[in-house]
């Protein structure tokens, strides 16, 4: 494993504003037409990430963890240049992804929690479509995606049926050959298992380490499942509230932070934050 | 894995393919609805078409009349419409995020979008020209078809670009965005003189027409149909239109640049909000 920076993010921060609709019931608000208050009202301002600095190494896989809102889908929509920073620098393999939005496009790889398909169309149409954005010949393309699913335990014969007749978690499997048939050198895994039954998470899980493995393939992976942090990540952040308040190796942290020396990153997470980790919850 | 690909000519004409090709599927998909559509199409146009038998003197002239004025708006509002839906219509797949992430150019993206609209808006009048054909004797015996398809492909410019223009909406406001686009398509349809010369509008609403390019293409498609203008007659109104069309193009490409330069910094660039 080589130390060259594949990320690297410095004091970047991002803020929302959301106008919040139950607040034009409120009694100052009254006597306005509803459309009306709702105009009056000013945008509340949500610090989705808030001055965070970190760096991945190339190969490595790195995990952000943090409670639901706490800003890591936030934090990996920046890096794949779906948003831009309010504040901060940030860079994959030294490309700055503002400046250089079409460099990094090239690079990276996004699976959102999510599966973003054209739900109509065949895993197969949609591959295609891939294929096609990312510059492979849509034959080879495909077929290279078709092992990757094979690989996943997905059978062939699911690839030819609308993506809404699949299951969740062959939706994410899908997802993951999209994100990795186009070679990413850097993958942004934002929750991949979320949701997905025990077997499938362990296929994607197994995959991911394949992947890094035999690949040069640098993983950013969010998630708030500890084990599957524990046994994926060479290091982790942990994030809440937009802020990052501890980052290492699962070992170290839980060595610095656990009780007597021991203990889970859950523990890490209530010595850090000073709150409980809130364990698994329902996906927004 | 590999190297870093070279991003060329190829790729993004590959990508471009990728979108026709995608937009296809997505057609074929919902042929069942498409159908439909057709069928209220052919209908709309055959009961216009009929208006024109009812009225008094010579039915020939002013049933094709109004049959140019159905065939190119329906062309011209597919072509608006599928351009300005490309975004809302990915925002409420949810693949908007992939879409936009692509490392190909926007330019790439949108005239994906555009060839296809364009090939569409084609093949439905080609249809819908045909079922007219079947239903009254249109006469095109002196008709220049050639001057007719010149306007007809330079109009195409311009109402992309129009589209363009539109199309960003949807990323600035969900629901206004759309609700813009309608509107907008509803005024060029009142003031373009479609099934009417604009010379019967209100005084106040005249001048208006003057700035709708769809206004020069009725008027230079009736001309090469109706009256036979030779091609030196048409090209007053191919000019009009393709200078309005090298305006909008670029003006539209702008917008929509700012428009998801925003996207990107207000967070809307998502499937919901
Ligand atoms: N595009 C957006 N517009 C407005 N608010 C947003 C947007 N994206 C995220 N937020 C807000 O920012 C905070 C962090 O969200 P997110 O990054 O999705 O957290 P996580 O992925 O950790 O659950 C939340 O309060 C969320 O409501
Ligand atoms: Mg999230």
């Amino acid at each position: 494993m080589t130390w060259e920076p594949a990320v690297t993010c410095t004091a970047v921060s991002k803020t929302f504003y959301e106008k919040d609709e139950t607040l034009a019931y409120l009694p100052e608000y009254r006597g306005l037409a509803g459309r009306w208050r709702y105009a009056r009202l000013r945008p509340r301002a949500v610090r989705a990430v808030d001055g965070v600095s970190f760096e991945v190494r190339r190969g490595e896989i790195y995990g952000v963890l943090g409670p639901n809102g706490s800003g890591k889908s936030t934090l990996i929509r920046l890096l794949s240049t779906l948003l831009e920073p309010d504040a901060g620098e940030m860079s994959v393999f030294g490309l700055d992804v503002v400046r250089d939005r079409l460099a990094v496009r090239q690079l990276i790889n996004r699976v959102s929690v999510e599966a973003a398909f054209f739900k109509k169309l065949s895993a197969l149409e949609n591959l295609r479509y891939a294929a096609r954005l990312y510059g492979l010949a849509p034959r080879e393309g495909t077929e290279k995606a078709l092992d990757i699913l094979e690989r996943l335990g997905l059978e062939r014969r699911k690839a030819f049926v609308s993506v809404e007749n699949l299951s969740r978690g062959m939706q994410q499997k899908v997802a993951v050959a999209r994100a990795l048939f186009t070679s990413p050198v850097l993958l942004l895994l934002d929750e991949p298992t979320t949701g997905l039954d025990p077997r499938s998470k362990r296929e994607v899980q197994d995959f991911v380490l394949e992947v890094r493995a035999f690949h040069d393939t640098t993983v950013l992976l969010t998630s708030h499942d500890m084990a599957e942090a524990d046994r994926l990540c060479d290091r982790v952040a942990f994030i809440d509230e937009g802020r990052l308040r501890a980052e290492g190796r699962p070992s170290e942290l839980k060595e610095r932070y656990g009780p007597n020396g021991a203990g889970t990153l859950e523990d890490v997470f209530l010595e850090v934050t000073g709150r409980r980790w809130p364990g698994e919850e329902d996906e927004d | 894995m590999d190297a870093p690909r070279r991003r060329s000519l190829r790729t993004e004409l590959g990508a471009l393919l990728g979108f026709v090709e995608r937009n296809f599927y997505l057609t074929r998909r919902y042929l069942g609805w498409e159908v439909v559509f057709l069928f209220y199409t052919v209908v709309n146009t055959l009961t216009i078409a009929f208006i024109g038998v009812t009225t008094p003197g010579e039915a020939g002239p002013k049933v094709l009349y109004l049959v140019i004025g159905a065939l190119l708006w329906g062309y011209l509002s597919v072509i608006f419409h599928d351009v300005s839906e490309s975004v809302a219509w990915e925002r409420w797949e949810g693949t908007i995020e992939y879409t936009f992430m692509a490392p190909i150019h926007r330019l790439t993206h949108l005239g994906g979008m555009c060839v296809y609209a364009i090939a569409y808006g084609i093949t439905r009048s080609i249809i819908v020209l045909t079922v007219v054909a079947f239903f009254f004797k249109l006469s095109l015996s002196g008709a220049n078809l050639p001057g007719a398809l010149a306007v007809l492909l330079v109009s195409s410019i311009a109402f992309i670009g129009l589209g363009l223009m539109a199309a960003v909406l949807p990323l600035l406001s969900t629901e206004r965005g759309p609700q813009a686009t309608h509107i907008m398509e509803g005024f060029i349809l009142l003031v373009s003189g479609v099934y009417y010369e604009v010379e019967v509008l209100p005084s106040w609403l005249r001048p208006i027409s003057v700035l709708s390019p769809a206004t020069y293409t009725l008027r230079g498609v009736r001309a090469a149909i109706l009256e036979g203008a030779a091609m030196r007659d048409l090209v007053g109104y191919l000019v009009i239109l393709a200078v309005m069309g090298l305006g909008l193009i670029p003006l539209g490409l702008a917008v929509f640049r700012m428009g998801e330069r925003h996207a990107m910094k207000a967070g809307k660039l998502k499937r919901h909000g």
